[in-house]
């Protein structure tokens, strides 16, 4: 069993999807059990898995038992395992919130969320490149089927432009990987780094294009400025659950930036090394800028967390962008919280939209909200934590990316944007809480709705997440730091995975001569 | 006129073609144009293993020459992928149409004036 460990946090919601679309015909009740109990098992199954690749390393797991790099490989090291966590947490506190109402809209929420889960889970553990591409598919199109949930005009017109984006996307991703396999003749990550550091100087430029177009498409994924346009829209449209869960969604995007920039194209990769790093810094400060001043113009509070959502990326993106293992902890850290926060600050913000009668989200005065105070506290709590005050965890993921970028050429910049765009979210936050909960208007307040354990729960169950990854700061950062150490040297992780055919030694098939020999 | 001419002029015809009709302002038009763009990508993953006319599509016991058989396995996942997305994308531009009344993808008229 303990063999096949790596594949669970697939397998199971693969198994799950398949009997929802079963049960499709069924009442809810089935449904909601199956649902439930095939998230709590991924979420059981990654917590094994990033206690395991903590202990013994990168987790390789070869699809059939071919070997890599001929086979597909899947690898759990401790980057991917922490993520998988994140996204059993994220998911498991969306499904309990769907199940206040929204997942009786369609028949199948249920098995569009387990292919979501089974396609984020498959990115995050996957090894190979064209396999990558492959889950992204799927994923996307579980998540193109949850965004139209609940349908209605505003909702299909973010899908058509969220779709068609995505699908150029692809195409560019195919090209960007297809490219790459012609200049080194693999797809397998690990063997791509050992490949992409031997090439011949009249190849260099055929791999930094490939590398840069794959940087466009994760970064189209991620909402990387100048691609963050399909964003705002997209998720503040999209049902609460389903925009908690896609809160994980820009995580993969920015999960495969750190995967291919850090092991195929990090230090080791001789002249093509860092070869994302002068176009991420200023693109991820202009994305941070770009998001706190659409949090600042937003009309509606799921559209200002949807802004806060890309300024969130950019502030891991620039820490990702410095390639030193501390930033890369920093980021790494921060990317677990802001998950957290983003995802309880869209269910929080249908729960405060549905107490305030015809007003909605929207922010401008209404009468006064019926339990105003302990809605009040909860969006104080994930308020507090996402703009980085101590003594939540925005305050310590920031502490540790400012502290990780000190020693970069640019790091005047990374410090004013980070601690300008902390600026700019306090004001944001405290004009929307003012504006929510105490610049009432007259009249009576409008009746409580939704306000059960199944939704509070959910959302302060991630809120409180923001305290407890402050209290546990330390062992927290302790993994970071080895998730960070295993990215900057890529020696653990290459040797992990070609160790059956000869570690860094091995002798890949190449077919045809590779431009250079002609 | 090289074999190799021929397949990246059809691709770089194709990318063209594709990415004009993905700028039009109608669902149709933009659905036809992502196809094109996926035709030339397909076309573009099979070139990727070099062309080798001719040539075994294995490896044979007496090691030759031969033909790269990894991106005829790629571009037949990205035929099915995309074929899929293409159903879709065509099934969500018919839905919008009905929900919105128009088959811009904007869902709204733009404005005359």
């Amino acid at each position: 069993m303990s063999a096949h460990l790596t594949i669970l946090p697939v397998l199971v919601p693969a198994f799950a999807g398949a009997l929802l679309l079963l049960l499709a015909a069924r009442s809810i009740a089935p449904r909601r059990a199956v649902g439930l109990t095939a998230t709590a098992l991924q979420l059981v199954a990654s917590f094994v898995l990033a206690m395991r690749a903590d202990e013994v390393g990168p987790l390789v797991y070869a699809l059939g038992d071919w070997p890599a790099p001929f086979g597909i490989v899947l690898v759990a090291d401790r980057l991917a395992a922490m993520l998988l966590v994140a996204l059993g947490i994220v998911a498991l506190g969306a499904l309990v919130y769907a199940r206040a109402g929204w997942d009786t809209h369609g028949r199948y929420f249920h098995a569009f969320f387990q292919f979501q889960l089974m396609g984020l889970a498959g990115a995050f553990l996957t090894g190979d490149l064209f396999n990558l591409f492959v889950f992204f598919e799927v994923l996307l199109i579980a998540s193109y089927c949850l965004l139209l949930h609940g349908l209605g005009a505003p909702r299909l017109r973010a899908a058509v432009h969220y779709v068609v984006l995505n699908l150029v996307g692809s195409a560019l991703f195919l090209v960007g990987a297809t490219l790459l396999y012609a200049v080194t003749g693999t797809l397998n990550i690990a063997d791509l780094a050992v490949r992409v550091a031997q090439l011949g100087p009249s190849e260099h430029a055929l791999a930094k294009a490939a590398g840069l177009l794959l940087l466009v498409v994760f970064g189209l994924k991620a909402a990387l400025f100048p691609l963050y346009l399909w964003l705002p829209g997209t998720y503040a449209a999209a049902s609460a659950p389903v925009a908690a869960l896609f809160a994980i969604m820009t995580k993969v995007g920015v999960y495969s930036i750190v995967r291919v920039f850090g092991i195929v194209f990090g230090a080791d990769a001789g002249p093509l090394a860092h070869l994302a790093s002068p176009w991420l810094t200023p693109l991820a400060i202009a994305t941070m800028a770009v998001g706190v001043l659409g949090a600042l113009a937003s009309h509606r509070l799921a559209e200002m967390v949807a802004w806060l959502t890309l300024s969130s990326v950019g502030t891991m993106l620039v820490a990702f962008a410095a390639g030193n293992a501390e930033s890369l902890s920093g980021g790494l850290y921060y990317m677990l919280h802001s998950t957290f926060m983003v995802a309880a600050l869209f269910l929080l913000a249908e729960i405060v939209g549905a107490n305030r009668g015809p007003s909605g989200d929207r922010l401008q005065p209404a009468p006064p909200l019926s339990r105003g105070a302990l809605l009040g506290t909860l969006f104080l709590l994930g308020g507090a934590s996402i703009v980085g005050l101590p003594p939540f965890s925005g305050f310590i993921g920031k502490i540790m990316i400012l502290r990780g970028t000190a020693g970069t050429d640019a790091a005047p910049w990374i410090w004013a944007a980070i601690l300008l765009v902390g600026f700019l979210t306090l004001v944001g936050m405290a004009r929307a809480g003012t504006i929510l909960f105490w610049q009432t208007a007259q009249g009576e307040p409008a009746a409580a709705a939704g306000m059960t354990l199944g939704t509070l729960g959910p959302a302060l169950g991630l809120v409180s997440l923001g305290v407890v990854m402050a209290a546990f700061a330390a062992p927290i950062k302790a993994y970071t730091d080895a998730a960070a150490a295993e990215i900057v040297d890529n020696q653990r992780y290459v040797e992990a995975v070609l160790a059956p055919m000869g570690g860094r030694q091995a002798r890949t098939v190449r077919p045809l001569p590779s431009v250079n020999d002609r | 006129m090289s074999l190799e001419l021929l397949l990246a002029s059809a691709i770089g015809l194709l990318v063209a073609c594709g990415i004009y009709l993905c700028l039009r302002g109608r669902t149709f038009p933009v659905a036809l144009g992502i196809t094109l763009l996926s035709y030339a990508v397909n076309l573009f993953i099979f070139v990727s293993g070099r062309l080798a006319p001719g040539m075994p599509p294995f490896v044979a016991t007496n090691a030759g020459a031969h033909a790269d058989p990894l991106p005829q396995a790629l571009v037949l996942t990205a035929i099915v992928i995309g074929f899929g997305m293409t159903g879709f994308l065509m099934e969500l531009a018919v839905r919008a149409r009905d929900e919105t009344g128009t088959d811009h993808v904007d869902g709204e008229e733009p404005r005359k004036d």
